[in-house]
């Protein structure tokens, strides 16, 4: 076991880990931030990313003590200071971005990235971008549209509630 | 103008909340103190006879607590089949024994003949490896037509691989056959329904525990349908009873039908429980899921339709191949019958079907219920092979279907495979696709794709299916096995909120929101204090769950009974605080007034007066005011569309991009239209993918090749387009409270066929004379059906 220390949404924390122990795996079952999901086994299905050190990771393909001191952001940490719904995930709500909800946290963590780096992204360049985020449920329209939003733009051209 | 609140309000949705800051609970969230890991040991043989199994090595790896095998689970019951299906000659089918593990045989690569329970989940797994099963290689039945050839056996004990031989309209075959004899054009295609996989985002998983205190289980699961689970468990393989057990499906990621089933690790979990009294828990990774989820579609079909003169339909007649896989899933023989060959007449006047289905067990995983689940199966067939009639006898697609269509005069129309349609207005739909997908502009969208080297094709589709599944009675006589209603309690507490249990459970669907709008709509009162309850068995009552786009038409339904109760009672105790007669209450805004005079008391007072009821005429009324309802059908609804869809072929690389898609779609009325355009939504996108992308490729020993997302294709944000999603035009069912027909399935119903027409349409416009392509429609495929016209 070796002893990791990274700061995650803040907050110092720590915790002896196994060499094979993933990322996503501290996360959900030491630090018990269950936002963070698994959706698969081959790092395709994106449910998983998280912020480390500011650039969108895919959890489950990290180790844990990669990511010793390293400043980790995870969904439980996106909300603004006073609890309520961020730029994005307000937009997701808005424009009904999300419906089981299991991809969510990774389609959040993603579009946030996506934003920092381009702030106004077009249609095609969000498509492109979620290509390692798989949604069943939404048939991405929404979340693209929610991400269009996020960025300011307007969507009222874009058909549908 | 749209309404902001109650029916018809496109409220935002209240459960986003924690699903969007990582409170959503879901089964593998849980930790429990003390909990303990299961693992399986699945077969890599398709098809094997287990000579022996040695767990002794393993007993001894570190950490594990207990192994299971086969023989542990000989003495319970199979997981049963639901429906009951005969074949042509009276026979019944056959139903081999689903056990808990492989007992005696594995019979496809997955299949379960082992269990370790394990301090870690990383030790089961180790332990697992440990394991020496001695398995004897015998030949994997893997294509249908080898499968009904050959003398090896899926199951041994029924000598074939035939589990039924079904016909409908069993009396129509022969004027079926007369009128293809004698018809002025018969058109005939092959076609292939290809397996899909479901792919809930979410893993199964499920969670056993025991309280040796009470003699009570618990398990948490993946489930849609918590009752369903429950039942199968007690009554038919562990025997556990009924109220010693509690199934909860908390938040769950996705089912798309996967998540109907009762699966052996869930019995698994349960007895591990017991046995070690620790709390046991197994969640799949996505190979396990690949190699055990129940899959969808997997038919073969060759379909003829036969018309006169004019393009009026004379008759269809279909021959279908349904893969059931390895063993019986819970719904897996009403798929291929009842939900496909009753909608084998379309939206059409046709007088004649006849459906003839050969289910096949084969060595691969289990095949059932997928969104759409018999309906995009019916659907693609139909709509297939009418595309290819209209192009044979040189008539435009979208009027050969409107000449056919049943005309909105004719309702309740009798459907010549056998169902009794209640309303709608096809030609209407097709009205409003040709104009919301902007038909008229398509030619000149044609002339730029043409411009820059690219074919570009305009497919139509009109669907109708039965869902909001359904009458009791109904689906009694076609053989299944358990009722179809389903079940609400509304419970108006003291201070006047109100909890609402609900048999159906939301997985995505949007009930903890839309529920709501609906009661409020009726006591006028605010959504904001009404909550749903939903997923455990210990608070709902006895419901069917989600599926078969049912939760909103038949719970629903039932939620409305409930509070029409709960009405009809309050009105009762307003008259009495009132001083008045009952007759003479009103309830506008949630304030009961007597008529005609300014005599009123709040729907608060009147939950509060319920719960203390001093001065309570206790001899007319009961204090409380909680009230339940059970709703069965009369009827299935009767969703339908008009779909359309333009894609652009590159010639050069036989690549597919779709441009446009519509869906215009008849739900009847529409509670929350932005949940219905989303389910629209999703359901486009798996239809989307099934035409071009996914597919599930087993080779011929069995082996599954697409068993990840790197072998198998998920439709990405860049496969899709922006989706144009129209219900305006709704023709209300006819018979449920609502008037809500259902929308969770019609994306994946009405698209792949849409789909399919407009690549043949692109290629044929390119001078190439291809009349079908097997989906998914991949670059290969498409290259080469073009390379070889």
């Amino acid at each position: 076991m070796t002893k990791v220390t990274m700061t995650v949404n803040g907050k110092s924390v720590s915790g002896d880990v196994e060499g094979r122990t993933l990322l996503s795996s501290f996360l959900r079952e030491d630090l018990r931030l269950t936002g963070t999901h698994i959706g698969c086994d081959t790092s395709q299905c994106g449910a998983c990313v998280v912020h480390v050190n500011g650039e969108a990771v895919k959890a489950c393909a990290m180790f844990a003590i990669e990511a010793d001191g390293a400043e980790v952001g995870t969904i439980e940490g996106q909300a603004n200071a006073d609890g309520s719904l961020n730029v994005i995930q307000q937009a997701f709500q808005d424009h009904h971005g999300l419906q089981c909800g299991f991809c969510t946290p990774g389609m959040v963590m993603s579009a946030a990235a996506l934003l920092k780096d381009n702030p106004k992204p077009s249609e095609g360049e969000i498509r492109e971008y979620l290509e390692g985020n798989i949604c069943r449920c939404t048939g991405y329209h929404n979340i693209v549209k929610a991400i269009m939003a996020a960025s300011g733009q307007d969507v009222s051209a874009i058909a549908a509630e | 103008m749209p309404k902001d609140t109650g029916i018809g309000a496109a409220t935002t949705r209240r459960e986003d909340v924690r699903f969007l800051t990582g409170r959503g609970q879901y089964t593998d969230d849980i930790q429990t103190q003390g909990e303990c890991a299961a693992v399986f040991a699945r077969s890599t043989i398709a098809n094997g006879r287990i000579k022996s199994i040695d767990t002794s090595a393993a007993a001894a790896m570190p950490g594990v607590l207990a192994i299971f095998t086969g023989e542990d689970f000989a003495e319970v019951g199979g997981n049963p089949a639901g429906w009951l299906i005969n074949s042509r000659d009276g026979t019944p089918m056959h139903e081999p024994k689903r056990p808990v593990l492989a007992h005696g045989k594995v019979r496809h690569v997955g299949d379960a003949y082992a269990a370790v329970i394990a301090e870690t989940v990383q030790q089961a797994r180790d332990a697992v490896e440990a394991i020496e099963a001695d398995i004897e290689e015998l030949p994997a039945i893997v294509d249908m037509k080898d499968a009904l050839a050959t003398d090896h056996y899926v199951h041994d004990e029924i000598g074939t691989n035939q589990c039924f031989d079904w016909g409908w309209i069993e009396d129509n075959r022969a004027a079926t056959d007369e009128a293809i004899k004698n018809a002025h054009h018969v058109t005939t295609l092959e076609l292939v329904n290809n397996r899909l996989v479901p792919n809930a985002m979410e893993p199964r998983c499920s969670i056993g525990h025991y309280n040796p205190g009470t003699d009570e289980y618990t398990l948490h699961t993946t489930s849609q349908n918590p009752h369903l689970t429950r039942l199968l468990i007690s009554a038919f393989v562990m025997g556990i009873p009924e109220n010693k057990l509690t199934v909860i499906a908390p938040d769950v990621g996705g089912g798309f039908g996967s998540k109907i089933y009762h699966y052996g690790e869930e019995a698994l979990v349960l007895a591990a429980a017991k046995k070690l009294g620790r709390t046991v828990k197994w969640t799949a990774d996505r190979t396990e899921a690949f190699l055990t989820d129940a899959h969808g579609r997997d038919h073969v079909t060759k379909i003829e339709l036969a018309l006169d003169e004019e393009g009026n339909f004379l008759a269809f007649r279909t021959e279908t191949m349904a893969n059931l896989g390895a063993y019986l899933s819970n719904f897996s023989t009403a798929t291929p019958t009842f939900l496909h060959g009753t909608l084998m007449a379309g939206n059409y006047t046709v007088p004649l079907v006849y459906v003839n289905v050969k289910a096949v067990f084969t060595n691969t995983a289990p095949v059932d219920a997928y969104r759409g689940a018999g309906r995009p199966e019916a659907t693609f067939s139909l709509e297939r092979v009418i595309d290819k009639a209209a192009r044979e006898i040189g008539m435009d697609p979208i009027e050969l279907r409107r000449k056919n269509f049943v005309k909105p005069d004719q309702y309740p129309f009798a459907s010549a495979a056998g169902l009794e349609y209640d309303s709608g207005n096809y030609d209407a739909l097709m009205d409003q696709m040709e104009k919301v997908a902007d038909k008229a502009g398509f030619e000149a969208r044609r002339k730029e794709s043409e411009a820059k080297g690219l074919l570009r094709g305009f497919g139509v589709n009109a669907y109708i299916e039965a869902c909001g599944i359904a009458p009791s009675n109904l689906v009694g006589v076609l053989g299944s096995r358990v009722g179809l209603y389903d079940a609400a309690t509304v419970r108006v507490n003291a201070t006047g909120n109100l909890s609402v249990m609900v048999g159906a459970h939301s997985h995505g669907q949007g009930h903890e929101t839309v529920f709501p709008q609906v009661v409020a709509e009726m006591l006028g009162i605010e959504a904001d204090s009404v909550d749903i309850v939903h997923g455990d068995t210990s608070k709902i009552p006895f419901g069917m769950g989600t599926y078969g786009s049912r939760s909103l038409a038949v719970c629903g339904s039932a939620v409305v009974r409930a509070t029409e109760k709960i009405i009809n009672k309050a009105k009762k105790i307003a008259a009495h605080m009132l001083e008045a007669s009952d007759e003479d209450i009103t309830l506008k805004d949630g304030v009961f007034s007597v008529a005609g005079t300014d005599k009123s008391v709040s729907f608060g007072e009147v939950a509060l007066k319920a719960y203390i009821p001093h001065e309570f005429p206790l001899e007319d009324i009961e204090p409380g005011l909680e009230e339940t309802a059970f709703y069965d059908p009369a009827n299935f609804t009767y969703p339908s569309g008009a779909y359309c869809c333009e894609v652009e072929v590159d010639p050069e690389t036989g690549k597919v991009r779709v441009d446009r898609m519509t869906a215009v779609d008849d739900f009847g009325n529409v509670i929350n239209p932005m949940v219905v355009t989303g389910q629209v939504h999703g359901g486009l996108g798996q239809g989307i993918g099934q035409a071009l992308v996914e597919n599930t490729t087993y080779d011929e020993n069995g082996q599954l090749l697409s068993a990840s997302y790197m072998d198998y294709t998920m439709p990405r944000a860049d496969d899709l387009p922006f989706y144009i999603v129209d219900h305006s035009k709704g023709n209300p069912c006819t018979h449920n409270p609502l008037g809500v027909k259902g929308c969770g399935e019609a994306g994946a119903i009405g698209s792949p066929p849409t789909v399919v027409n407009a690549v043949i349409d692109a290629l044929q416009s390119g001078g190439k004379n291809v009349s079908h392509i097997d989906m998914p429609m991949t670059p290969h495929r498409v290259w080469s059906a073009m390379n070889n016209a």
